[in-house]
């Protein structure tokens, strides 16, 4: 009897300690995992403090407004001149013209998969836009270079070999499917009774899309282009392959011009000694491209959040 | 009745355009394969594939970056999933829903908006530098870590989101605590989701080359790696490389080095998608 009692009294305890365990490793692992979490939290800082830090190194020999206001970058020349706006001018350029590209075919396309296609025509488009998203960067740049150009060149003889036309264009394909996919999510999470009511009015297909659909989503919509400058303005392969490596202030789209990253590229490349100017310029650019790139994903987030319609 | 004609005309014709513009995306793909193949196949031989990088095009093979870029996506995804998926499962399944939380979230999204070149300056600052590991297969691989890392806790994110309610709650009920119903029920649940945004990262930085041009990757070497502190090129770069030089041979071997690439990507998207209609039928 009282040998029993014992085993049970044993079994307990051992059962109190293996819930005790339990709860222990419970705890760890839950820890453990916010360490994990905290990583990313790490990498941000990461990137403002050694941006910021080489920044530094810059901005004590460069002043601000001549970095963000001059009209000249020349880092190599004997006496350099560290002037941003070609720089900024060539990414916008750049930028402007992938939109154009960008935007409105990203936005049919999507307006298509959502309101139009059949569900079997969505299952062969969609994997194959999907097979476009995964082509990376490098390929397009080739693409630019030894297609796109020389079209532009048969079009319009006096096209430079690296041009801005070509790069924008290549930048433009390779975010649509960026822009179709955000949209076509943003399309698709508008209510079925909204296009009901308007075909019920009377509507057709198109004003049913274009005058109810398309505005009930447009926060989406409008989110999809943010992100899309803000990758096309980010872009490097393709910029630096097909763009050139002139900073050149001008407007004209047939002309090679440098952009932020292809400058970044090019200078991490050559010889910069570690603490030059030339060096810390790299950094310069690089924070003032972070800042661009932020500053438009929390106004793509912005979007979303402040304009998004519940039904 | 004629302003009804109109207006259905006008439908028609808005439906036959916005086909043709969604086929622009479709064409210039097909374009850019057919093209990139034609000038690329001659190249691609068997000695393609196990010879350096040569100054005579029919020699050139591209064996040092396939051995690179192996280097860098093993030890990326070494490095990645386990602090990816941790991530993702210590937001969905222990967060309480307070600032910290919140500040991670809308960190993690401005990360995967950040480009890539950025985190190369992070690469080359930090771990070049900084903690001194040199041009190395491991600061190319930290680097790449950081890049691919949104990606893999976004899609573990939505995997885990997928998994049934009903399923953590019989875990519960049988008396698991939550740890072990993460790592008994909602991990091996959620794990083709998780898979899938592993081969997208596995993609993504397989295809990515400016953060290694910032760390410093050689793009031409003359001695495979062996080990992580060893020089490296990778794929891309490779390509980078050959289309840099001015002889039209070049370009084409360039061609060749991208066949191999988009074949190993195209794999790996097939890879992906059939996962996925595995995983969402497995779902419902």
């Amino acid at each position: 009897m009282s040998d029993t009692a014992g085993t049970e009294s044993n079994k307990k305890a051992a059962n109190k300690n293996r819930i005790k365990r339990m709860k222990v490793s419970n705890i760890i692992a839950k820890n453990i995992l916010f360490l994990f979490a905290v990583i990313t939290i790490l990498t941000t800082i990461g990137i403002v403090i050694s941006l910021l830090k080489d920044s530094i190194g810059f901005f004590s020999e460069i002043s601000i407004t001549e970095f963000l206001f001059g009209t000249e970058w020349t880092p190599l020349f004997s006496e350099p001149s560290f002037g941003v706006l070609p720089l900024i001018c060539g990414t916008l350029l750049i930028t402007f013209i992938a939109a154009l590209i960008a935007i409105p075919v990203g936005l049919f396309t999507a307006i298509y998969l959502s309101e139009y296609a059949n569900r079997r025509v969505r299952k062969i488009i969609k994997p194959i836009l999907e097979v476009l998203a995964g082509i990376p960067s490098i390929v397009f740049g080739y693409f630019a270079l030894t297609t796109i150009t020389p079209v532009l060149q048969f079009l319009i003889p006096q096209t430079e070999v690296f041009n801005v036309l070509s790069a924008g264009i290549a930048v433009g394909i390779m975010t649509i499917p960026l822009v179709s996919s955000l949209s076509e999510d943003a399309l698709r999470a508008v209510p079925d009774s909204l296009r009901q009511g308007a075909l019920a009015l009377g509507s057709t297909k198109m004003e049913t899309s274009m005058k109810v659909v398309v505005p009930a989503a447009i926060s989406g919509i409008a989110a999809s282009f943010v992100l899309a400058v803000s990758r096309a303005i980010g872009e490097t392969m393709i910029v630096t392959i097909a763009a050139g490596a002139r900073p050149n202030l001008t407007l004209n789209p047939l002309q090679s011009v440098q952009t932020m990253t292809s400058f970044i590229v090019q200078a991490s490349q050559g010889d910069n000694p570690h603490g030059t100017v030339g060096y810390y310029s790299l950094f310069a650019v690089g924070l003032l491209l972070f800042l661009i790139t932020l500053g438009l994903n929390i106004l793509s987030n912005f979007i979303v959040e402040k304009y998004r319609k519940e039904y | 009745m004629n302003n009804i004609k109109y207006r259905k005309m006008k439908n028609s014709i808005f439906h036959g355009v916005i086909f043709c513009v969604t086929l622009i995306g479709i064409i210039v793909l097909a374009v850019l394969l057919i093209d990139i193949v034609i000038r690329g196949i001659p190249y691609l031989t068997g000695k393609f594939f196990t010879n350096f990088p040569s100054r005579f095009p029919n020699k050139a093979g591209i064996l040092p970056g396939i051995v690179g870029s192996v280097w860098i996506i093993g030890l990326t995804v070494v490095f990645a999933v386990p602090i990816g998926l941790g991530t993702a499962v210590y937001l969905e399944e222990y967060a309480k829903n307070n600032w910290i939380t919140k500040f991670i979230k809308i960190n993690v999204s401005n990360l995967s908006g950040t480009p890539s070149i950025v985190y190369g300056l992070l690469g080359l600052a930090v771990f070049v530098r900084t903690l001194g590991l040199g041009k190395s297969i491991l600061s190319g691989a930290l680097t790449m870590t950081l890049v691919v890392l949104p990606i893999v806790i976004v899609s573990s994110q939505e995997a885990i989101k997928a998994v049934p309610q009903y399923l953590r709650h019989g875990s519960y009920a049988l008396g698991a605590t939550k740890w072990q119903t993460i790592r008994k029920i909602v991990v091996p649940t959620a794990l083709p989701g998780i898979f899938t945004g592993v081969i997208l990262s596995v993609s993504r930085a397989l295809g990515e080359s400016a953060p290694l041009l910032i760390v410093g990757a050689a793009t031409y070497i003359s001695k495979l790696p062996d080990g992580v502190s060893s020089v490296f090129t990778a794929l891309p770069l490779q390509i980078y490389y050959w289309m840099g030089l001015p002889k039209q041979e070049f370009r084409d071997l360039a061609a060749a080095g991208i066949i191999v690439l988009l074949a190993i990507l195209l794999t790996t998207n097939a890879l992906t998608i059939g996962l996925r209609n595995k995983f969402q039928k497995s779902i419902e």
